[in-house]
């Protein structure tokens, strides 16, 4: 299993969460704010301060060789900032430095990734130019070729809060099916989402969380129901299919 | 502008600031005597040689590398607290030094120095290590270091030795006051072998060890969570970082006193010409760093001659008003 997580407590804010995630296997993380989504993905990379266990690969995370385990494991907060105006190419660079794939091989991971977040006409450009979308665009490329391809045998982790809350329609969907093929290409993946039916159509399972603690786990269809919503979010929604894929699609109530 | 042309436009200004150092004074000396006396077999009677041996290499050589460890200090400060404003006087080096040197002028008169140095210079470096370890252990709960709180808490120190400074100003006999305002000026005149070899020997591994750092500040530039998911260890890096100021800086204001706007100046424009890859802003901004300490040191032998100004005068004259404009136009520049 790439990523098992057990007992995770962290105080006052999250309680004994469990969830898994195997090679390939895309979790999706769902809850009001506040419920405790940042916090369950700091304290599994160990920004927040937690206890419990949190096992990469069968091993604990936390003792992994730090760029061994940078080469494996890429996450991306909820906010991104940046000191000086690096351009957009020199940050998603950035993501390579703890790989020793050498500067051909560097330069056209940096190419493929930001080729398939739409940024490729944006590299020359400084970050702290681009508009809120395009910097978090530039924030994914950055993540996704830090574990583009795999060096080894070794599994991969991909941790991503809020990946596509900044952007539009037509590039969520693009982000969606990048992360789908690096699903597709074993890369594990836990990622927060406040867009319920988009979470639901792209993710394998569903975690909803409510005060630090999870209401329900498992499928999409089995999550996304009017009364796990309204447990939830504490909000009245009607839950229907996606006429074409069946999904479940939430609407406001 | 391209990197190359920076640093060839730099490498030329140093040495052509460096001649000028050796060169222009009381006594001006031709430029191929001053090449000559650079070589050994210089009969010990030639005076422009002595000259050039005695006072005004090891002078340029003492400008040429508090500059440059002042700005790449500066530089790299900058990186780790994600802030253009930073520079090393803020985690407390400055005022710490300014401190210990006017202690060291108020109370210190009988105490001889040691190693070829005043007592000021070591009541300075004292007052400067002692500053920052303080800030360093404030900022610092079991192994994180909150660069923020190192940033209030340089501040805070600050203000305090500041006071204390001020408080030793108010007490001291005249002369004792003079001597602490020149000192808080700045000045390369105590320049003696012995003294730049002392520099030197802190210089290398300083500028060195920055210079490596440049990757992990380039990753710092995200934020430290970020950098530590790129597999940085942050916090040793930090604590590397600020020791390696603390040993350059400290020592440097030791030696010529507080030199002022060269830390929080000559960072930015080698990053507005070159843009903020550490890797390169880092040995850019110690050459330039280089290059303007040594230019302002020859503007201040020769502006007031036979008099001399003290040089953290003249970077201050020269720094403020670009300090100005940078604020004015940090909008383009800083997020």
């Amino acid at each position: 299993m790439s990523l098992v997580v057990a007992d995770l407590c962290v105080a006052a804010r999250l309680h004994d969460v469990h969830l898994t995630a195997a090679a390939g296997e895309r979790v999706g993380v769902i809850g009001a704010n506040g419920a405790g989504k940042s916090t369950l993905i700091g304290a599994i990379t160990g920004d927040v301060a937690a206890t419990g266990r949190v096992l990469f690969d069968d091993r604990p995370l936390a003792g992994r060789p730090r760029l061994e385990r940078a080469r494996r494991v890429a996450c991306l907060a909820q906010r991104q900032s940046l000191a000086f105006p690096l351009t957009a190419r020199e940050v998603v660079a950035l993501a390579r430095s703890p790989h020793a794939t050498g500067r051909a091989l560097d330069a056209d991971i940096v190419a493929a990734a930001a080729s398939a977040m739409d940024i490729s006409s944006l590299l020359g450009r400084a970050y702290t130019r681009l508009s809120g979308g395009e910097r978090q665009r530039v924030q994914l490329a950055r993540v996704l070729a830090q574990i583009w391809r795999g060096e080894d045998a070794g599994d991969r982790l991909l941790l991503l809060d809020e990946p596509v809350a900044a952007l539009d329609i037509g590039h969520q969907g693009m982000v969606m099916a990048t992360l789908a093929r690096l699903a597709a290409d074993g890369v594990a993946m836990v990622f927060v989402m406040h867009d319920v039916s988009l979470a639901a159509a792209h993710a394998d399972r569903l975690i909803a969380l409510r005060d630090g603690q999870i209401i329900a786990a498992g499928p999409p269809a089995e999550v996304v129901t009017e009364a796990v919503m309204a447990e939830v979010f504490a909000a009245r929604t009607r839950v229907i299919s996606h006429p074409d894929t069946g999904h479940p699609v939430v609407l406001h109530g | 502008m391209k990197p190359a042309v920076l640093f060839g436009g730099l490498g030329v200004a140093s040495v052509g600031v460096f001649i000028a150092e050796l060169a222009l004074g009381p006594v001006a000396i031709a430029p191929h005597e001053v090449w000559a006396a650079l070589w050994p077999g210089q009969s010990a009677a030639d005076q422009n040689a002595l000259i050039i041996t005695v006072i005004r290499l090891p002078r340029a050589v003492l400008a040429a590398l508090v500059g440059a460890i002042l700005a790449i200090s500066g530089a790299a400060m900058q990186g780790l607290f994600r802030n253009p404003l930073a520079d090393p006087s803020l985690i407390g080096v400055t005022a710490g030094a300014s401190l210990g040197a006017s202690l060291a002028i108020v109370f210190g008169g009988a105490l001889a120095g040691a190693m070829g140095l005043t007592i000021v210079s070591i009541g300075a470096f004292i007052g400067a290590v002692l500053a920052v370890l303080l800030v360093y252990a404030l900022a610092t709960r079991g192994t994180q270091t909150s660069v923020t709180t190192m940033l209030l808490a340089g501040i805070a120190i600050g203000a305090l030795a500041g006071a204390a400074t001020s408080l030793l100003e108010f007490v001291a006999s005249n002369e004792m006051l003079r001597r602490i305002s020149l000192w808080q000026m700045g000045g390369l005149d105590g320049a003696t072998w012995p003294r730049v070899g002392l520099l030197a020997a802190v210089a290398v591994p300083v500028v060195a060890g920055l210079i490596g750092l440049a990757p992990a500040l380039n990753a710092l530039l995200l934020g430290e969570s970020e950098a530590r998911h790129l597999g940085f260890a942050v916090d040793m890096i930090k604590t590397v970082l600020i020791g390696l100021v603390a040993l350059g800086v400290g020592v440097s204001v030791a030696l010529a006193g507080a030199i002022v706007f060269v830390g929080l100046v000559v960072p930015h424009i080698v990053r507005l010409a070159i843009g903020p890859d550490h890797r390169l802003v880092l040995p850019g901004a110690a050459l330039a760093g280089a290059t303007l300490l040594l230019g302002a040191d020859v503007a201040a032998r020769l502006l007031v001659a036979p008099a001399e100004l003290p040089v953290g005068l003249l970077t201050a004259l020269v720094g403020a008003p670009f300090f100005i404009l940078l604020l004015r136009g940090s909008r383009d520049y800083a997020l």
